[in-house]
């Protein structure tokens, strides 16, 4: 209980220094407004056409990515870590495309299926695959080879291998990539929509409140509402990952 | 029961290669307790995957029953040396000691029967629903040791099985071993480090000799079948088997 | 081994080596050598190689303009950056007014989110209770999406270099900051206590004992924000900038100069593998005790 009323002290602390700030003139408020108008501007918008829609557009297409990506990142990973040797023949390849920023195709990908969601769902899964499938092969790669000589020496059949030695020993990698991507996914969702005209999501409304708008606490409203929605999203992976692998001594999940 | 035919075994080729069994040659009889000794780096560990199936040896071969082994035959079972990662960590520890009993044809109730009966010979009656890190190194190998008694083969192979646990509970393991052997009927093959233990587990100990690694002798050890960790450890006879041993591992490594 | 070690779980970036093999064992033939070092490079490039000769072939088949041959790209890419004047090395103006500085901003940023992450982070990690009164507030930022700042960084430092700067530091600092803090706590209590039992100074605790106890998971941490840093100087250079890789690329679309755009797509990523393999390069050399030390656990 303690930490706990330590975190909501310090997130308190916080918050009255940036109100005291604001109100002070120490920072402009016309450019960091208090949080107490970052509030009532967070409750606003939800009365504003275009936020919530946005908000719905960003959250489901941050769905469908991460899953596309944790379908691809796992099968590829699980096919490259069982065969050294095309895992070796396409680290080049992996290494050459994982680095390339999903923002840096945006002009492309709109060029070839238009500027609707499905751009940003392309762009957030391409970039979202490689934790997952680096992740995945790196896992198995650590499967300690005693194990599977205890297979072996049990005559354990290849599919319950798969199942219950393969699988689980794999899991709570897997999980960390798609944590990981989980958050790179809504970092890419947000700047397509923020750099894609005439789109809708929660990038988009930013974009607009901020530069043509000039309405701060409106920017400061969308970004705390993505950073709610990443904060959920970190600690519901964090506890699927506590559920899943309960074997696992408490507090090493970092 | 079990014949090694010259054996021998070298990792790499040519110039570099790295020869662990120059050849090896031993029996051991149904019901007999064998223990291999043998300075450290002799190669032991290569010798017990290669009489167990889990190794194919470069030269040579053993037999099983007259059959020649080149997988894990279905009557053996292992022990290995590193407890802490032959136990499944994801599995509680009943599990861990059922996982292979999975592959006989065994019905549920027959099994956690069978599972809790070979926890208590180890003395680890209700540490079934633990997690093997609840555990200390000691109990993880006696985990270990169950999951084989489990399994009710008729030949147990063991990788210096004693190593790594107290004292204490060292010896109440050999004089477990010793019980089961004689309650189940099982023939053991026993690798060790460890000349008392060798004389005192054992039949008989064949004495191996440092690299290139060959056999120097067979002992037999003529001393009553009911043995007692102190009563026997101080009988002459004991002191003279192991003073036999002891002399000739030393006369060999220098 | 205690109970503690069997549960490793950690953020893997870069597993896939891309050092050569094993360094030559002096009784080897050096032409040993060198067929070992052909078959390396067979294995490691023959893939990639086909790769980009199929795309070769299968753009000139399409003759799509959004997909110009690969030959065409390397070609516009030579025009754009290794025709200028011999002073410099024939290296365009871009190079020098647009390369180089993007990068430039992207270490600079990213250098200062490390250091100060690193130190903030190792100063929490070994502190419980400040560690639980920002750790709320860590777990916030570092969910907020980098690019929702953009419009406040640009109304502060209006365009240019420092809104970039300023741009990377905030994306990049968190995943430094948080692994420092679990890098720091993972030091084994043991080991502080035998270092305080030493009378060590706190300076050589710091530096020799829970740095490099805490590397693994700093260097984790950095390649994570060495790749959120690409994507925040592109997008800071798309909307705010008047020169760098990301304006030259938006500039190249709308000129529907394609082969251009490609140029700076295909500058980016090797950029990207270039800075990542450099790290990742600097991290072996920094953990090579780790390496051993984990390589003899697992026998």
């Amino acid at each position: 209980m303690r930490p706990v009323l330590r975190k909501v002290t310090g997130a308190a602390a916080f918050l009255i220094l940036w109100e005291a700030a604001s109100r002070s003139g120490l920072v402009d408020a016309q450019i960091v407004p208090p949080p107490s108008v970052v509030a009532v501007g967070l409750v606003r918008s939800f009365g504003d056409p275009t936020f919530l829609p946005g908000v719905i557009s960003t959250v489901l297409s941050w769905l469908i990515a991460v899953a596309l990506a944790t379908a691809i990142g796992v099968t590829l990973g699980l096919l490259l870590g069982s065969l050294p040797r095309l895992r070796t023949a396409s680290g080049m390849i992996v290494e050459f495309l994982r680095p390339l920023p999903g923002v840096a195709l945006i002009p492309l990908v709109i060029a070839l299926i238009g500027s609707d969601a499905q751009t940003k769902i392309v762009l957030a899964t391409f970039v979202a695959v490689w934790p997952i499938l680096l992740n995945t092969i790196y896992a198995l790669g650590e499967l300690d080879p005693q194990l599977i000589d205890v297979t072996r020496a049990y005559r354990v059949p290849r599919r319950r291998v798969a199942l219950w030695v393969k699988l689980p020993a794999t899991l709570p990698f897997i999980l960390t990539g798609v944590r990981l991507s989980t958050s790179i996914a809504l970092i890419s969702l947000v700047s397509t929509e923020f750099l894609t005209g005439g789109t809708i999501g929660l990038g988009q409304y930013i974009y607009l409140e901020g530069s043509s708008a000039g309405r701060m606490d409106l920017v400061l409203a969308g970004t705390v509402f993505a950073g709610l929605l990443g904060l959920l999203a970190n600690l519901g992976l964090s506890g699927l990952q506590r559920t899943l692998s309960p074997w696992a001594p408490k507090g090493s999940s970092a | 029961m079990l014949a090694v035919n010259g054996l021998g075994h070298r990792y790499g080729t040519g110039k570099n290669a790295h020869v662990a069994l120059e050849e090896v040659s031993f029996t051991v009889d149904s019901g007999e307790i064998v223990c291999v000794v043998g300075p450290s780096g002799c190669g032991k560990s290569t010798l017990l995957r290669a009489v167990s199936g889990l190794l194919r040896p470069t030269k040579g071969a053993s037999t099983l029953w007259d059959k020649e082994i080149t997988a894990v035959p279905e009557e053996l079972a292992v022990v290995f040396q590193d407890y802490s990662r032959s136990l499944l960590p994801w599995l509680r520890v009943a599990g861990n000691v059922e996982f292979p009993l999975r592959n006989q044809d065994l019905n549920r109730v027959d099994r956690k029967e069978r599972a809790a009966e070979a926890l208590a010979w180890v003395g680890l009656d209700g540490a079934g629903e633990k997690y093997p890190w609840q555990l200390s190194g000691g109990m993880q190998q006696r985990v270990a040791i169950a999951r084989a008694l489990a399994y009710r083969p008729t030949l147990m192979v063991m990788d210096e099985p004693f190593a790594s646990v107290d004292a204490q509970t060292r010896e109440d393991l050999e004089d477990l071993l010793r019980r089961v052997r004689t309650e189940h009927g099982m023939t053991v093959l026993l690798v060790t480090h460890d000349i008392d233990e060798s004389v005192y587990l054992s039949d008989r100990v064949v004495v191996l000799s440092s690299a290139p690694t060959t056999v120097l002798t067979t002992i037999k050890v003529d001393l009553p079948v009911e043995r007692n960790q102190i009563a026997t450890r101080e009988s002459e006879r004991f002191v003279h088997l192991r003073g036999e041993v002891a002399r000739l591992l030393r006369r060999s490594s220098d | 081994m205690g109970a503690e070690g069997k549960q490793r779980v950690s953020t893997v970036e870069s597993p896939i080596s891309t050092n050569p093999a094993d360094p030559a064992d002096p009784a080897d033939s050096s032409r040993q050598r060198a067929s070992r070092t052909l078959f390396w490079f067979v294995e490691r490039w023959s893939l990639f190689i086909g790769c980009v000769l199929l795309w070769q072939l299968a753009t000139s088949a399409a003759d799509n303009p959004y997909f110009p041959t690969p030959l065409t790209i390397a070609r516009r890419a030579g025009h754009l950056w290794l025709t200028g004047p011999a002073g410099h090395l024939w290296l365009t103006d871009q190079v020098f007014d647009d390369i180089l500085p993007s990068l430039g901003r992207l270490v600079l940023g990213w250098g200062i989110a490390s250091l100060v992450g690193i130190a903030i982070g190792l100063g929490l990690g070994r502190s419980p209770v400040a560690g639980d009164y920002f750790g709320g507030l860590l777990a916030f930022a570092r969910a907020v999406p980098p690019p929702t700042l953009v419009p406040v960084f640009l109304v502060l430092f209006h365009i240019g270099p420092e809104m970039e700067i300023a741009t990377i530091i905030f994306g990049t600092v968190w995943p430094v900051l948080l692994n420092s803090i679990d890098g720091a706590r993972s030091v084994e209590e043991t080991t502080m206590n035998a270092v305080r039992a030493f009378h060590t100074p706190w300076r050589r605790r710091v530096f020799s004992v829970i740095l490099p106890a805490a590397g693994p998971k700093i260097f984790a941490g950095l390649r994570v924000s060495l790749s959120i840093a690409f994507i925040l100087m592109i997008i800071s250079e798309l909307v705010g900038s008047t020169s760098g890789i990301g304006y030259q690329l938006v500039f190249a679309q709308g000129d529907s100069d394609l082969p251009g755009m490609w140029s700076w797509i295909v500058l980016v990523s090797a950029l990207g593998y270039l800075c990542n393999s450099l790290l990742v390069a600097v991290e072996h050399r920094v953990l090579r005790w780790h390496r051993g030390a984990t390589r003899r656990s697992e026998g």
